[in-house]
């Protein structure tokens, strides 16, 4: 469908894109309405006041001064203090970012931990009934947004069977135990879903690559099923897997603001909810602009990567 | 953004409709692929049984204010009612003492009318714009992927929460924002099909026998564009109304006190243990309608799209 682009285009579009997004999470602060100053200046201010304080955050510059000056900043690591807190917003970011990380790798571990073995039994014997009660299962768990998953985990797990803490997050360094009891409902409740969305695309390939002759002529070779299907029919059937990393992360990243603010786990997606709150539009900009842009990097890099995944995709 | 080359089926469009694009554009198979006999085609029940409940709560959503319910914010005196204890109120009432019925059909009034609406005007921009980027390529298909990719930066859930954040929520900004979402995957399924037929000898003989672009566009590809398109529009949907579910949840949907799912869960889950029916009757609402719109969905998409695409 899609002829080969070269690298080159492709890093010309990347930089128009990025360009672009940080020019959207620039407007976003110009979308609000209101006077931006409410907030800032006390009381019956004089005229004189608000133009030195308008002033002071460059607020008498045109829009693309403006502009400029903010992305000169930002590409420096400088995305502006939290109006709340004063701290500044990269701080405030790579403070709260390794439990995101932590959270959504995890996910995305356990996702793959659960997948392969169903996902490649499942299209090992299509019609049987581990794969039908698979299918089933997937269809009800694809319907139960990760929010309501999560409420009902705590539900079971957490308040009727008290086997895991309701909210609430240990640092690993004070307790590993309670560090790994209080990840386990966040993680699960944000896996759920994409463990799913793996069973179905390797299940589906995995019933086409086994049909393929390759597969026909090792099994004549003698050799043992486990070591057909995961040696010689897992790889070429889990490249759909990779395709949708990108789709993958964006759904984790979705998910981790809506686990974090359910289990309070002090991650990325909790900080951008508070600053909501407390209208700390500075620190919302901040975020949108270091997800957006990290979002993109992953997918350019996911996408350079099927050619060496792939032999096929870069003949054509 | 990931193009799929070997998928066999889209993966599951939860939250990232996007992932939806992806079977749209996938490659025909090749010559020598292996045929998967498909097992001849049942009667699907569940779509049928989710067809009846998409009916039903799209009419009562509807005729809400014909149904003998009380109102959604009528603060009564029984407070978290467990439900089956009154007939006053079936699925009893939340902790202000308001019928939980009503609240559940009101909040699908919000939730639908949102996410069908932001579904319908997805729909047009996306097929509009997918149409004119495959028909005339070069310079559109450079901006039509350029304002795709700048779309499909965000991650969807971070997209709405930055936008209803600068926005302040509403029925209008939700949809508008949520529409933006559907944009590129229904552009992407346009494009792809578009491209697909723009080369078919009906629109070459139409262009030899005079015909302007725009009645080539509206005339000949444009109704076989349709069907793929609208096959997605269900479970695109199902994807909005999710979407629209973890706003409310995370308390930046419509704001209270008109009723919504995600915000009755919200506000349900401080009692769990006490009464767990506050976060279940909700949820129960909630499972039920994106089950449907994925189940009909599905079954949509089985019927027209493996036959339409490409």
């Amino acid at each position: 469908m899609r002829t080969a682009r070269s690298p080159l285009r492709r890093v010309a579009t990347l930089l128009v894109v990025l360009l672009l997004v940080s020019m959207a999470a620039f407007l976003l602060l110009e979308l609000i309405p209101g006077d931006p100053l409410a907030t800032l200046l006390p009381e019956g201010a004089t005229p004189e006041v608000r133009a030195q304080v308008e002033a002071a955050y460059g607020l008498d510059q045109p829009l693309w001064k403006r502009y400029v000056d903010w992305l000169g900043h930002a590409l420096q690591g400088d995305l502006g203090r939290s109006l709340q807190s004063q701290v500044p917003v990269s701080h405030a970011i790579f403070e709260r970012l390794p439990v995101t990380l932590e959270l959504a790798g995890l996910a995305l571990l356990l996702a793959l931990v659960i997948a392969i073995p169903v996902g490649v039994y499942s299209g090992y014997r299509p019609g049987g009934i581990l794969d039908r009660i698979a299918t089933f299962l997937c269809s009800i768990t694809l319907s139960i947004p990760n929010f309501l998953l999560g409420v009902l985990l705590v539900f079971v797990f957490a308040v009727s069977l008290r086997m895991l803490p309701v909210t609430g997050w240990t640092p690993i360094s004070r307790s590993f135990t309670g560090h790994v009891q209080g990840l386990i409902l966040p993680v699960v409740t944000l896996a759920a879903v994409e463990a799913v969305a793996f069973i179905r695309l390797l299940r589906n390939d995995m019933v086409a690559t086994l049909q393929q002759d390759y597969v026909l002529s090792a099994r004549s070779r003698g050799l043992t099923t486990g070591r057909i299907l995961f040696g010689h029919a897992l790889r070429p059937s889990s490249f759909s897997l990779v395709t949708v990393l990108g789709v993958t992360l964006g759904r984790l990243i979705g998910g981790t603001v809506i686990v974090e603010t359910l289990f309070s786990l002090p991650g990325l997606g909790s900080l951008v909810i508070n600053a909501i709150s407390n209208r700390d539009y500075l620190m919302v900009q901040g975020i949108v602009l270091v997800v957006a842009v990290a979002y993109v990097l992953i997918n350019t890099l996911v996408d350079l990567s099927y050619p060496l995944l792939d032999p096929r995709v870069r003949a054509s | 953004m990931p193009q799929t080359k070997t998928e066999q089926q889209a993966p599951p469009p939860l939250e990232g409709a996007t992932s939806a694009a992806a079977l749209a554009t996938t490659a025909p198979p090749p010559a020598d692929a292996p045929v998967v006999r498909r097992r001849r085609r049942r009667r699907d029940i569940g779509a049928a049984l989710g067809a009846t409940w998409l009916v039903v709560i799209v009419l009562a959503a509807v005729l809400a204010d014909l149904l003998p319910l009380p109102a959604p914010d009528a603060i009564g005196d029984q407070f978290s009612l467990a439900p089956f204890h009154s007939w006053e109120h079936v699925l009893g009432t939340d902790q202000l003492g308001r019928d939980q019925l009503s609240r559940a059909i009101y909040g699908a009034r919000v939730s639908l009318s949102v996410a069908i609406g932001a579904t319908l005007l997805g729909l047009v921009v996306g097929t509009f714009g997918g149409m004119l980027a495959g028909y005339y390529r070069r310079a559109a298909d450079t901006t039509f992927e350029i304002v795709t990719n700048v779309l499909l930066a965000f991650p969807p859930l971070i997209f709405l929460i930055a936008l209803v954040a600068a926005l302040r929520p509403s029925i209008t900004t939700l949809a508008a924002g949520l529409a933006l979402v559907a944009v590129p995957t229904f552009a992407r399924i346009a494009r792809a099909n578009t491209i697909a037929f723009a080369n078919r000898e009906f629109v070459t003989a139409a262009r030899a026998m005079g015909a302007t672009d725009a009645r080539i566009l509206g005339r000949e590809v444009l109704p076989n564009v349709m069907l793929p398109v609208m096959s997605f529009a269900l479970v695109v949907a199902a994807a909005l109304v999710v979407a629209e579910g973890s706003l409310s949840f995370l308390g930046l949907g419509v704001p209270p006190p008109a009723p919504s799912w995600g915000g009755m869960i919200a506000s349900g889950r401080e009692e769990l243990y006490d009464h767990a029916h506050l976060v279940l009757v909700p949820g129960l609402f909630f499972f039920l309608t994106v089950f449907s719109l994925n189940r009909v969905g599905d079954w949509a998409r089985g019927r027209v799209g493996r036959e339409s695409a490409l």
